[in-house]
């Protein structure tokens, strides 16, 4: 069930495009859903579907299509962060090595807590301030050092 | 119109076609995986890279439109390597599994990698790995062969109506699924099979049975509904191993549906009848062709001597053209009257009413390109399934659809204007239809004084509830998004209107409306020949009994060609206590059936696979096949049975040698087309029934049947098609009604109710089913389950199973 806030949101957007084009509202109600839920359920995908009157598969290509919509629970704080070339090139996966050292986890995995998961991510527009990465999908860390993510880590509870 | 130059030879081409579609029809092969004629271009795959003059890149043909004076080179040093990259990139993911895969043989990568591709592979890396789902009884998958083509995405998209199957994932990760554990439901899903360039769609039933190049094709028509699809029927043997569609733009394009597809399943079951049987003191024994006609022939005799009129004779319509006409010859020969194919129709008043013989009143091809339809009593998808795509067709081209209806089933396309009303309450709802068109001021006047005064008190309602407005103005072109001063229009009637009690008044104000609004009228036949047996006169003589009055007063005798009485017949009640009461009834039949439980002798028949043919479709068409295989066991075709009792009964007139010295005499030796056009006529004498009383009707407050017949119940043959069977889209039986029906009731939805029809009762589960309409319930017909039941469409009661305590 799409929750009242949810579906208000959704309408917003909805009233962005022609009635009988509710599946341009796509994007924007996966990314509202997963804003609620924290990931996009099973569940969510059909009611996201349901809603907008589209095929549920319809809304699961565009679901698994893009890195940011989560197909499983991720952790309270999602970072995610990016190696593609520039940041690559500013040690990006030096960035990674340490975070992994300090979450004790992997690339793709949560922590035991289920406070932190880690994510490699594609490139994020914003190639001036490498490396860098986003919690939570909306919220960026730019010109990253070791010191700058023990940082973050510690603003993070 | 551009000029083009592909290969050095010069044509002229439609402005917007595409090199590829330029290409095709010069006949020059350009390689292709995602590109279909019938399908909207996606351009992924790029196997059809050619190389365009002063274009830097190879560019897809598929989706690159000529522009005049273009040069196009297909077999350039350019284009052959982009092709052959092309293919090695395609080769890297595909399994070199083809030894053990179905598609081996013809399979369009193999083909095309023989064809463009390198000799050998330099890719040494692993190769991916997709799990395979599982998308129902009819369609195998392999994922890991699959290209990503998307033609089965497109395909049941764009012509299936709904999108059942997607890519997720992307790049290395791509796969094609359905939703989570959903299967593939559509009813033209088979076709996916014939689209999959690869074998990552393969079909369930026929899997690892055969090889391609050791089946022979045989062409045959499909027996099911009155489109009658081109079928190539696959024969290994002696048997029918798969069928595949022919292609025949006027008819199927180059798909069929399921049914017509996976109903070959039926034509090897262990219910076949393969010796003639005799009943002898209520125990079936085996005998010899000799004595089983000696003995049809003798008892029928016996009846006829007496009276003839004591006989009644009911024939499928799916059987041949030749057939009925025999069955018919054959009655008259022994003086009685009472024949007929109309198994499922329960109003005869129009039957001296008729000018010609009904059929759809235009072509097949023509439906797309209407701009206003509306259809009256069809479960399009159910009834239909292919010519529905048709519809659809013309709905994505802007048309606009009306419905009238008892039910609410999707046709899974946009609906213009809807009336869902309680099968009594159509009559008025059309004679509204016609009422507020007639009031239009273009047609002011236009009506004739009898049907005006038919009309004159029918209120048009407004409201939700009725869109009568809407249907008619839609109908003569007016229509919030265009409108069209003489919209090219039609008002087709489906089963539901054909077997429903007060069909002469759903026909006649049909009629009318498409008269007033200048629409093309017709019937979309249920049967195979239903339209053919129309035409050969296999109907009752002017004063006897028609396929109802039959079972109505029970004749003594019975001739069943082709038919499983209590499941073929409007009220399945009545046609078994019909043959429960008979003295005799002979039955031809392909099965063994617990219908057929009150025969007295069976003729075993040989299915259409096995015989040869005549069946003319809805729009006329005549279409003759042979057969693609030999008999089973003591089979024969059953215009031999029926020539055989016509010799043995001393009837004149039955010396024929073959099936097409039948359909000559039914031709009279004339052209088949030409007097199918001469005599297809769907106007009526006088205006059909003019019964005023009842157009103005109230609906009455009693519960209805809406007893529909399921799309993989129709007919004998495909009721015992396993793999259809097993299908999402054959519905559990049960009692459906609205929730608020439900609630007014006071039954539990899954609770035990009893219903009851005339003397028989028959215990269901009650379910909600918000697509019927208040005052009905949805009982499927056709079913041994409701053999108990009456009328298809009449008044029931129902009530819940008291749980009695321990
Ligand atoms: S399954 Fe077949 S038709 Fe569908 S995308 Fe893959 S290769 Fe194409
Ligand atoms: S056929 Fe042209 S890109 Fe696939």
């Amino acid at each position: 069930m799409l929750s009242a806030e949810s579906i208000a949101k959704i309408d917003r957007e909805l009233a962005k495009y022609p009635a009988n084009q509710r599946r341009s509202a796509v994007m924007s109600s996966l990314a509202i859903v997963q804003d609620e839920h924290g990931w996009l359920s099973k569940e969510s995908i059909s009611d996201v579907a349901a809603y907008l009157g589209i095929p549920d598969i319809a809304v699961l290509e565009v679901a698994s299509f893009y890195n940011m919509y989560e197909l499983k629970p991720t952790g309270k704080y999602k970072l995610t962060v990016c190696t593609n070339i520039s940041c690559m090139l500013r040690d990006a996966h030096g960035i990674v090595e340490h975070l992994e050292h300090r979450l004790g986890i992997h690339c793709g995995e949560t922590t035991a807590d289920g406070k932190f998961t880690l994510k490699e991510g594609e490139c994020m527009g914003a190639c001036g301030s490498a490396p860098l990465l986003l919690v939570n999908n909306k919220d960026m860390r730019e010109f990253l050092t070791n010191e700058k993510v023990d940082e973050m880590l510690e603003g993070l509870k | 119109m551009p000029t083009i130059e592909i290969d050095d030879k010069v044509i002229e081409v439609k402005a917007g076609s595409t090199i590829i579609e330029a290409a095709d029809s010069m006949g020059i092969p350009i390689p292709r995986f995602c590109y279909h004629k019938k399908l909207s271009v996606a351009a992924n795959c790029r196997m059809c890279l050619v190389q365009v003059e002063k274009m830097g890149k190879p560019l897809p043909a598929c989706a690159t439109p000529v522009t005049d004076g273009m040069k196009v080179f297909t077999r350039s040093q350019f284009a052959v390597k982009a092709q052959k990259s092309v293919m090695e990139f395609l080769l890297i993911n595909h399994p070199l599994d083809c030894p053990i895969c179905d598609q081996g043989g013809e399979c369009e990568l193999q083909d095309i990698a023989v064809g463009y591709g390198a000799s050998g592979s330099r890719y040494t890396e692993e190769k991916r790995v997709v799990l395979n789902k599982n998308i129902g009884p009819l369609i195998s998958t392999d994922m890991t062969r699959c290209i990503q083509c998307t033609r089965c995405v497109r395909f049941l998209k764009e012509v299936g109506g709904m999108m059942e199957l997607g890519m997720v994932g992307r790049g290395e990760h791509a796969e094609i699924t359905a939703y989570v554990d959903k299967s593939v439901d559509s009813e033209l899903s088979g076709n996916i099979i014939d689209l999959c360039p690869v074998g990552a769609l393969t079909s369930k039933p026929f899997r690892y049975s055969a090889r391609t190049w050791e089946l022979i094709r045989r062409h045959s028509i499909a027996p099911h509904d009155g489109l009658g699809s081109p079928i190539e029927m696959h024969v290994k043997g002696n048997t029918v191993m798969r069928v595949l569609p022919r292609e025949d733009e006027a008819i199927n394009e180059c798909w069929i549906s399921d049914r017509d597809r996976y109903s070959y399943e039926a034509l090897n079951s262990a219910d076949r009848l393969t010796t003639p049987m005799i009943k002898d003191n209520g125990v079936w024994v085996e005998t010899d062709w000799q004595s089983a006609l000696e003995f049809a022939a003798t008892r029928l005799n016996d009846i006829a001597r007496n009276n003839p009129q004591d006989i009644g004779v009911l024939v499928s319509p799916n059987s041949t053209m030749e057939e009925a006409y025999l069955a018919k010859k054959l009655a008259q020969g022994l003086g009685c009257g009472n024949v007929d194919h109309r198994l499922r129709q329960s109003d005869f008043r129009l039957d001296s009413k008729h000018i010609g013989t009904v059929w759809m009143g235009c072509n097949i091809s023509d439906v797309q390109s209407m701009e206003r339809v509306l259809v009256i009593g069809s479960n399009l998808r159910n009834e239909h399934p292919l010519l529905t795509h048709r519809l659809r067709k013309a709905v994505k081209a802007g048309a606009e659809l009306s419905l009238l209806n008892p039910i609410d089933d999707d046709p899974l396309m946009p609906v213009a204007h809807k009336t869902i009303c309680a099968p009594d309450a159509m009559v008025n709802a059309l004679a509204q239809i016609l009422k507020a068109m007639s009031v239009m001021p273009r047609y002011a006047g236009h009506l004739s004084p009898a049907v005006s005064n038919l009309i004159d008190k029918v209120k048009v309602q407004s409201g939700p509830q009725s869109s009568a407005q809407a249907i008619a103005e839609s109908l003569s072109g007016s229509s919030a998004s265009v409108d069209l001063v003489a919209p090219r229009a039609a008002v087709l009637l489906g089963n539901i209107a054909v077997h429903h009690p007060r069909y002469a008044e759903i026909y006649s104000l049909g009629e009318a409306i498409a008269e007033l609004c200048g629409a093309s009228f017709g019937v979309l036949s249920e049967a195979a020949n239903s339209v053919g047996a129309d035409f050969a006169q296999v109907l009752p003589n002017a004063d006897a009994m028609n396929a109802r009055t039959m079972l109505e007063s029970p004749r003594k005798g019975y001739l069943l060609v082709n038919v499983e009485p209590e499941l073929d017949c409007h009220n399945a009640h009545l046609a078994a206590k019909a043959m429960a009461e008979a003295e005799c009834v002979v039955a031809l039949t392909v099965f063994k059936s617990e219908a057929l439980r009150d025969a007295d002798v069976l003729l075993p028949i040989a299915p259409f696979s096995e015989t040869s043919g005549t069946f003319m479709n809805m729009e006329g068409r005549v279409q003759t096949f042979s057969a693609a295989v030999k008999p089973l066991g003591e089979c024969r075709p059953a215009w031999k049975v029926l020539r055989v009792l016509g010799n043995v009964l001393n009837i004149p007139g039955f010396d024929f040698d073959s099936s097409e010295q039948v359909s000559r005499e039914i031709f009279g030796g004339e052209d088949p087309s030409q007097l199918a056009s001469n005599r297809l006529n769907n106007h009526l004498y006088d205006s059909g029934v003019r019964d005023a009383a009842r157009v103005n009707d109230e609906t009455p407050n009693i519960l209805q049947r809406i007893g529909e017949i399921s799309l993989y119940q129709a007919d004998a043959l495909v009721r015992r098609a396993a793999p259809l069977q097993k299908t999402k889209y054959a519905v559990p039986l049960a009692a459906y009604m609205h929730h608020a029906q439900l609630a007014q009731l006071g039954f539990q939805a899954g609770g035990a109710v009893t219903v009851s029809q005339g003397n028989g009762s028959v215990s269901l589960m009650a379910q909600i089913d918000d697509h019927v309409p208040i005052g009905c319930i949805r009982i499927a017909a056709a079913l041994k389950e409701t053999a108990a039941l009456g009328d298809m469409f009449g008044p029931l009661e129902i009530k819940a199973v008291e749980i009695k305590a321990a």
